[in-house]
């Protein structure tokens, strides 16, 4: 305890001082001191010094060349022009130029001066002490008292409705800065409960971007689709595509073990939403034997035969399922909106 | 006073050039008294110093090229329609902000070599400093005074976390869009105000029209600004406690041995900046990084396979892969726990090794400044702690790129999570033992080499035909060396009655810290190093074994 007060104490004395000879004869383990130091080839030799020299010069020289590189790569290669570098392939040969020829100019200034101080300059170690950081209690009771004084003439602790209703109006301060960030979104109210679906919307191929015909969809394939209406210069296309975005297979109906499922379903069409229920990817890994979908963002697999539960991964739960019908002239659409969020789960889900 | 000063300004012959400018300087800015206290400090070497040099080299470069970026990159959703120099993405929609890095890498000479610099320097970034951490945890050069210079490190590998993150996310390629959305789902599961947070982030549903504008700001101006404070403080705070250095002939706890800053440090350390933005150049030009025109840009119905963070994201993206799927819906709420806990996981790993200098000095109660880096092998304990924390990390890596190791060595993904899920709670634990029995043993060949002496490899045979192994005794400053490390004893609740017989209080942290300070150094724990005595025994009686 007493160290934390006495800073002098606070440096732990440990064997002897830098230089000294052995201070203890006695112990084995004595520090014994600095050893004595080795001088290089360059202390010694004034030829190896110069050969030293000469070799820093190079590299500083060899560093003007690569600038002098870098600016006529810049001018001489045209931007698209690629080249066959072996072993590195087809490349850009402006960016290989112009990388090769700065790392070397940056590389061989830091080499050269790296050997200069290696070589050239003094290796001798030097000493120095160090000072205890905490400040010596002559220092420490002067700047409480100049704080005491200072706090005694604002009177800051006699006048204790100043400081009340000072602090008050620190504290209220920051909230017009908190209130000033309330417009940086809306509030979710429903909306990450809603997608465009409606009854009555077509299911409309991305592909082909033509509405889906029950027969389009045979067993097997995997089709993606998005509702009637959306268009892909809308302004607001990617939100909407976010929840909307629809993965349509066909089971063979005896194959489906969900009933609601089944009843969802035209003929065993199936319509899934493509958005994982973990965390948003869009699902686009088909198995048509087993008809699992896989999320390769994170792995979470859904059995589309029964109901999109989670078989595998993070997930939390099933793919909503949109339920669909087919309108008079043979197309598919949907008999209203999912009847779940799409996507991930949130607090509000329920 | 006007002939006094006339007098005196005319000196015989006039001051040098750069004197005299060191002379305005000085009137105005006092450098003397700064140059006198730093132009000479000394510091020490040691090849593990550089690591941070490394980092603060690399994010030197970031802002150098990131300043260059920003003259060029458009932070903008608005759609357009491309038809730029890369023929492949002719007549596709595009926000302005994916155009304007095709434009940066085809349209502008040198354009790409900085952004690929930019990018690989980040790496690097992190990189240099997760393995700067390390060397200050394994050596307890954390210890006071540096805790503060810890947290300040700290700090700034969190924030480079979270700059790297925003930075990557700005392209809005169909890679990124999809880690941006990751974070969406994942802020969706904060119970209460994820959806809120969410709302608010991307000013409305995901992906909206703000997210680049608004990741743009915090990329190159909030967090680069906060960061650029810290490492200033973080340098400033090297300077004032001065480096740590390891125990040697002459290195004691109360000086610090090297060469001068002018001229060796200045060579050396201002060379390795060279060295560093070279090499870093170098790799620029031979290895593509993040080649957005090869992914497409960002629509959120669309995604390739095998995405993955950025390195330092991917524990956290391994936390969230393994996680069982649990989700929990009660009074008419969902509870996304399969997320949630991932989430918080990855906030409390991080919080954990932060917050080990503060639980080490409460243990050791010890009070006094530490300039000697230890030997990670004579602090078993927190040396396999640091290895069980870098275990954990690393396991989450694993988990992060399970893909990928399913697709690159034929494994199966089912197996890898379980690999992983059993790896997070077993992997730490066997690290920590296998780790501390290396550095006790470590220790007990320390100790033998002090007492026995070094194995010399020469064989020598008795008179009666014994073979032994001559073991020659060590120099003085190797005695020194191997045995100026401290070591702590035990702290002790002491007896549970005082010396009146009445009964002590002893409370639960007293006990606590009693229980961690004797698995940290107590019996098992620790070797104890050799005394004096024992050393004269053995070398004074009956010659070496």
């Amino acid at each position: 305890m007493s160290s934390q007060e006495n800073p002098e104490e606070s440096l732990p004395a440990e064997q002897g001082d830098a230089h000294g000879e052995v201070a203890r004869n006695d112990d084995p383990f004595a520090d014994p001191g600095l050893p004595p130091h080795k001088p290089r080839i360059q202390d010694l030799d004034e030829r190896a010094a110069k050969r030293s020299e000469r070799v820093v010069a190079f590299l500083f020289t060899l560093s003007m060349l690569a600038t002098v590189g870098f600016i006529a790569s810049f001018v001489a290669f045209p931007i698209d022009r690629i080249v066959y570098v072996w072993p590195l392939g087809h490349v850009s040969a402006l960016n290989l130029s112009l990388g090769m020829t700065l790392g070397i100019a940056l590389f061989c200034i830091g080499a050269g001066a790296v050997h200069w101080a290696r070589t050239l300059m003094s290796d001798v170690e030097v000493a120095d002490e160090r000072h205890p950081i905490s400040a010596t209690p002559e220092v420490k009771a002067k700047v409480m008292a100049d704080f005491k004084a200072g706090a005694q003439e604002s009177a800051i602790g006699r006048r204790k409705l100043i400081r009340t209703t000072m602090f008050g109006a620190l504290a209220l301060v920051p909230l017009s800065g908190v209130v000033l960030l309330r417009d940086l979104g809306p509030l979710p109210e429903k909306r990450l409960r809603t997608t465009s679906w409606a009854k009555g919307k077509l299911l409309i191929n991305q592909n082909t971007m033509e509405p889906l015909r029950a027969e389009d969809v045979v067993v097997g394939s995997l089709t993606f689709a998005m509702p009637e209406g959306l268009k892909e210069d809308d302004h607001d296309f990617n939100t909407k595509i976010a929840k909307d975005a629809l993965m349509i297979v066909r089971i063979q109906p005896d194959e489906i073990k969900d009933k609601k499922q089944r009843e969802w379903a035209h003929e065993g069409i199936v319509a899934y939403s493509k958005i994982c229920t973990h965390v948003g990817c869009p699902i686009s890994l088909y198995e048509q034997q087993t008809h699992h979908v896989l999320c390769p963002c994170h792995q979470s697999t859904f059995d589309l035969s029964d109901g999109a539960r989670v078989i595998f991964g993070p997930a939390g739960h099933a793919l909503p399922q949109l339920r669909i019908g087919v309108n008079g002239e043979g197309y598919l659409e949907a008999l209203g909106d999912f009847d779940e969020p799409v996507g991930p789960s949130f607090w509000e889900r329920g | 006073m006007s002939t006094a000063t006339t007098t005196e300004s005319k000196p015989q012959q006039k001051a040098p050039a750069g004197e005299r400018v060191a002379d305005w300087a000085d009137g105005r800015l006092g450098i003397y008294s700064l140059a006198k206290a730093n132009m000479r400090k000394i510091f020490p070497d040691h090849w593990s110093f550089m690591l941070g040099e490394i980092a603060m080299y690399s994010f030197l470069i970031i802002i150098l090229t990131g300043v260059y970026l920003t003259l060029f990159f458009h932070p903008s959703m608005n759609e357009i329609v491309y038809h730029g120099s890369y023929a492949p993405m002719h007549g596709i929609r595009m926000t302005e902000a994916y155009a304007s890095t095709l434009d940066i890498s085809f349209d502008v000479r040198g354009g790409l070599l900085i952004r690929q610099i930019h990018h690989w320097a980040a790496l690097i970034f992190l990189a240099a400093m997760f393995v700067h951490m390390m060397r200050v945890f394994f050596t307890g050069a954390f210890r006071k005074p540096r805790e503060v210079n810890w947290l300040f490190g700290f700090l700034l590998f969190v924030l480079g976390m979270f700059t790297g993150f925003t930075g990557y996310s700005l392209p809005d390629d169909l890679l990124s869009g999809t880690g941006v959305r990751f974070t969406q789902g994942a802020i969706l599961s904060v119970p209460v105000v994820g959806t809120y947070i969410s709302m608010f982030l991307f000013g409305g549903e995901f992906p909206g029209h703000d997210m680049v504008a608004r990741f743009y700001s915090v990329h190159i101006l909030l967090l680069p600004g906060i960061m650029l404070g810290l490492m200033v403080a973080h340098l400033i705070l090297v300077f004032y406690h001065k480096h740590t250095q390891f125990a040697g002939p002459g290195r004691t706890n109360n000086n610090v041995v090297g060469m001068p800053l002018l001229p060796v440090y200045m060579a050396k350390a201002g060379g390795f900046f060279f060295l560093v933005f070279g090499v870093i150049a170098m790799i620029s030009a031979l290895f593509t990084i993040n080649p957005v025109w090869a992914l497409g840009p960002y629509r959120p119905d669309q995604v390739s396979t095998g995405a993955q963070p950025d390195w330092y994201m991917g524990f956290a993206e391994g936390l969230v892969r393994v996680m069982p799927g649990w989700e929990i819906n009660l009074w008419g709420h969902t509870l996304a726990l399969g997320v949630f806990i991932p989430l918080t996981l990855f906030g409390l790993i991080l919080a954990v090794i932060a917050v080990w200098p503060f639980l080490e000095s409460w243990v050791t109660g010890d009070k006094r400044e530490h300039h000697i880096a230890q030997r990670p092998r004579n602090s078993p304990t927190r040396t396999g702690f640091g290895v069980a924390w870098i275990t954990v990390y690393f396991i989450g890596l694993v988990g992060g790129g399970n893909d990928l190791w399913a697709t690159h060595f034929h494994l199966s993904i089912n197996s890898i999570t379980w690999f992983v899920r059993i790896g997070f709670f077993a992997g730490p634990v066997l690290a920590f033992i296998i780790t501390k029995r290396i550095c006790l043993g470590l220790q007990r060949r320390d100790a033998e080499k002090v007492l026995h002496g070094r194995e010399s490899g020469i064989i020598k045979r008795l008179p009666h035909g014994e073979f032994v192994e001559i073991h020659e005794p060590l120099g003085q400053d190797q005695l020194h060396t191997l045995t100026a490390h401290e070591q702590y004893a035990p702290a002790e609740i002491g007896p549970s009655v005082d010396e009146n017989g009445v009964e002590r209080k002893v409370g639960p942290t007293q006990k606590l810290r009693a229980k961690l300070s004797k698995g940290m150094y107590g019996e098992g724990n620790q070797i104890a190093k050799p005394t004096a005595e024992e050393y004269k025994e053995i070398t004074s009686g009956h010659g070496h074994h």
